[in-house]
């Protein structure tokens, strides 16, 4: 099946009669249409393709926020570095994207140097494994992501209280996305002809939960794989929608993702946390769009356990990565890229993580010597 | 004197000149590494060299774990110095070798380390003649570091430099990569993925001397270890001042290590490689010298991946598709990704 969805002959099939319809699509709105994508695995496909090359001057894909690091709150961050750094005697452990983002003075990276512990976990499962071989040691792991991630942290409480451990907690910012969606379409500055939803978060929540999209705010949506050839049918099947003035819904993916989703995972999603009011970076504060542990898992909740106050930050200066994310303006546009912020020297998340906008395009579609965005050959 | 239940490991005595250190010398490195310019034990190893240009190269070695599937530290403290040599068109000789050592560390384990260097000196054709030993404490190092000197001479024909590099010259590679890099980070990480991902260390001196005398079409050379082909690429790019074109669906990668990077959100492109380097040639060489490494040295997965352009120092992958994205150099260590 795979293969299939990576036979370049297929797509380039695709290709053939995509290209023609988003010029007719262009032709009704006057200017190319306009796609988000709402995952930062679709944004890394789409530059890793080349598919934006392809479709420059027909279509624009922009990113919206869809990667769990860059919308972590810049003052959240600083509390996990905070934490690192007050506290020598815990093992911090984290997914490797959050090692290199920058708070406002200090980054996990730079604490590790300076004798904090962190470590780099695949999975929450394997922080769990790591807490059961430490009993000395109080591990804290960082729970960033969204639905899709949240039901495996969940899974991990579960197994550290089935083992009885005492020594491990989770540090939850974690994040759903629907409610987000809502606040960025009801942005009247907002210029979005269609979402490209994405597939692993659905898998969980199913589609219907994003019915709203098409029914509440009359844009099409698509769900979308993360092949190439599933990008090119969302967008084949999203440029359908506008050129016949329909917006539905659409499941691009039905391979994995069903109307109601996965019942268990959504199950142990509601019996370990609950809905609260979090900030996001570029959103501000989005009511019941986070999920905290429920209070009778606070043995494992490290907000209880080890709780950090620190003082509320403004957002670096220059940096743009709140505009990035609402797709207001591409990376390209932010005054710091490419010059104060780089991934070696990142001024944002957007910059850092390996699903942020911003790395995305430094890494695969901007030059510093050629002009910018346009590698045709 | 060690007590009977230190045997078997290095004490920091091994470490402070005197007896402890002769035998160690003795049982470990003069007997695996045995030839009569080390084995004088003088201050300086001695030698004749022939006339001509000299290269040299040194390189310290830090990896952990120290044992991977396909070599240990010892092969790739061999390997890393003698394929920079062989990349610039040199004919390595000899070899130095310094080592710290972690208090504590097995015998049986170095005694492995130094067999595999001296394995790996013996295919490649050189000798180590001189070097030094140190232990520290335990927790000063990580169990042990390795660095290695390289001097040889420079193949009379070899004309390699940024400089050759012009539009239309082929860009080749002599075969898959990614391997090191991944099987070292899935030795490390312990991600419990049932893999056979191999390193691919080894060393290329004895087959960059051939095709340096046979095609003098070859401009550049570069052996693709830390970032890749990617960041490699790239650097040659920029400091030759053409872009390069390369074809994604040409590019060697084997089917697990593209289906492990894919899972954990890295790119091989910009994993290290420890025996595999590009070549740019003249166009009209680069068939026959593909068809000499594929079929004279079992270079099976060697392939011509893109070619030269005019341009301002990019690299650009023509994707499966048709389209097209640039690569960068590599910023920091690669990094799994969360979903």
């Amino acid at each position: 099946m795979l293969n299939k969805l990576r036979d370049p002959e297929l797509g380039k099939r695709i290709l053939s009669k995509l290209v023609p319809l988003a010029r007719e699509a262009a032709r009704l709105l006057g200017r190319p249409a306009i796609f988000m994508e709402v995952c930062g695995t679709h944004t890394m496909a789409i530059a890793r393709s080349g598919l934006r090359s392809l479709l420059a001057g027909s279509l624009e894909l922009r990113s919206g926020p869809g990667c769990p690091v860059c919308v972590t709150d810049q003052g959240d961050i600083d509390k996990v570095i905070a934490l690192a750094a007050a506290r020598h005697d815990l093992v911090i452990g984290t997914f490797g994207d959050m090692l290199r983002v920058p708070g406002t003075n200090s980054s996990l990276e730079q604490e590790r140097a300076r004798g904090a512990r962190v470590e780099i976990f695949y999975s929450p499962a394997e922080a769990v494994t790591f807490a059961a071989g430490h009993p000395r040691d109080e591990v804290v792991f960082l729970g960033v992501g969204f639905e899709t991630t949240a039901p495996a942290v969940a899974l991990s409480v579960a197994a550290a209280r089935s083992r009885d451990l005492k020594n491990y907690s989770v540090l939850s910012f974690h994040k759903t996305v629907p409610t987000v969606l809502e606040i960025l379409l009801s942005d009247p500055e907002l210029k979005i002809d269609g979402l490209i939803l994405p597939g692993h978060v659905c898998t969980v929540t199913g589609r219907k939960a994003f019915d709203f999209v098409s029914t509440k705010f009359n844009v099409p949506a698509v769900v979308a794989g993360f092949e190439p050839v599933d990008l090119m049918e969302a967008a084949y099947l999203l440029l359908k929608q506008i050129v016949s003035g329909r917006a539905e819904t659409v499941n691009g993916y039905p391979r994995l993702v069903r109307e109601e989703g996965n019942n268990k995972a959504k199950e142990i999603m509601k019996e370990y946390f609950k809905p609260v009011d979090v900030q996001w970076r570029g959103f501000g504060m989005v009511p019941q769009s986070g999920l905290a542990l429920q209070e009778r898992f606070s043995l494992y909740d490290a907000a209880v356990k080890f709780p950090v106050e620190v003082s509320e930050s403004p957002p670096p200066r220059g940096c743009a990565c709140g505009d990035v994310l609402k797709g207001k303006i591409v990376s390209s546009d932010c005054p710091l890229f490419a010059r104060k912020c780089t991934p070696l020297q990142p001024v944002g998340p957007c910059m850092v993580s390996t699903e942020g906008a911003c790395a995305a395009y430094y890494q695969y579609e901007w030059s510093k010597t050629g002009s910018r965005g346009n590698i045709g050959g | 004197m060690a007590e009977e239940k230190d045997k078997d490991i290095v004490l920091l005595s091994h470490g402070d000149g005197g007896l402890l250190t002769h035998q160690l010398l003795q049982d470990f490195f003069l007997r695996y590494f045995k030839n009569d310019l080390l084995d004088s034990l003088t201050d300086a190893a001695v030698f004749s060299s022939e006339p001509g240009r000299m290269a040299i190269s040194t390189d310290a070695f830090v990896v952990d774990p120290v044992f991977f599937p396909g070599g240990d530290i010892g092969k790739l403290a061999v390997c890393g110095t003698i394929n920079d040599l062989a990349v610039s068109g040199a004919q390595p000789l000899y070899l130095t070798a310094s080592f710290v050592i972690e208090e504590g560390f097995p015998f049986a384990d170095l005694e492995k380390i130094i067999a595999s260097m001296a394995n790996t000196c013996r295919v490649a054709g050189v000798q180590i003649i001189a070097g030094d030993t140190k232990v520290v404490g335990r927790g000063q190092a990580d169990k042990v570091y390795i660095t290695t000197t390289g001097v040889g001479y420079l193949l009379p024909g070899a004309n390699l430099g940024y400089q050759r590099l012009e539009p239309g010259d082929k860009v080749l590679v002599n075969g898959c990569l990614g391997n090191h890099g991944l099987a070292i980070l899935l030795q490390r990480e312990a991600l419990g993925l049932d893999s056979q991902i191999i390193s691919d260390c080894a060393p290329l001196s004895i087959m960059t001397t051939e095709i340096l005398k046979r095609f003098k079409g070859i401009k550049l050379m570069r052996d693709l270890t830390r970032g890749g082909l990617a960041t490699n690429a790239k650097e040659i790019a920029m400091s030759s001042g053409v872009d390069f074109w390369l074809d994604e669906a040409a590019l060697p990668v084997e089917d697990s290590v593209k289906g492990i990077t894919e899972l954990l959100g890295l790119d091989p492109l910009y994993l290290a490689n420890e025996g595999k380097f590009l070549i740019v040639v003249a166009a009209e060489e680069a068939g026959e010298l593909l068809r000499y490494l594929r079929e004279d040295w079992s270079a099976e997965y060697a392939c011509q991946i893109g070619d030269i352009q005019a341009g301002k120092g990019n690299v650009y992958l023509r994707t499966a598709l048709g389209g097209a994205r640039q690569l960068n150099m590599m910023a920091g260590a690669p990094l799994p990704r969360i979903c």
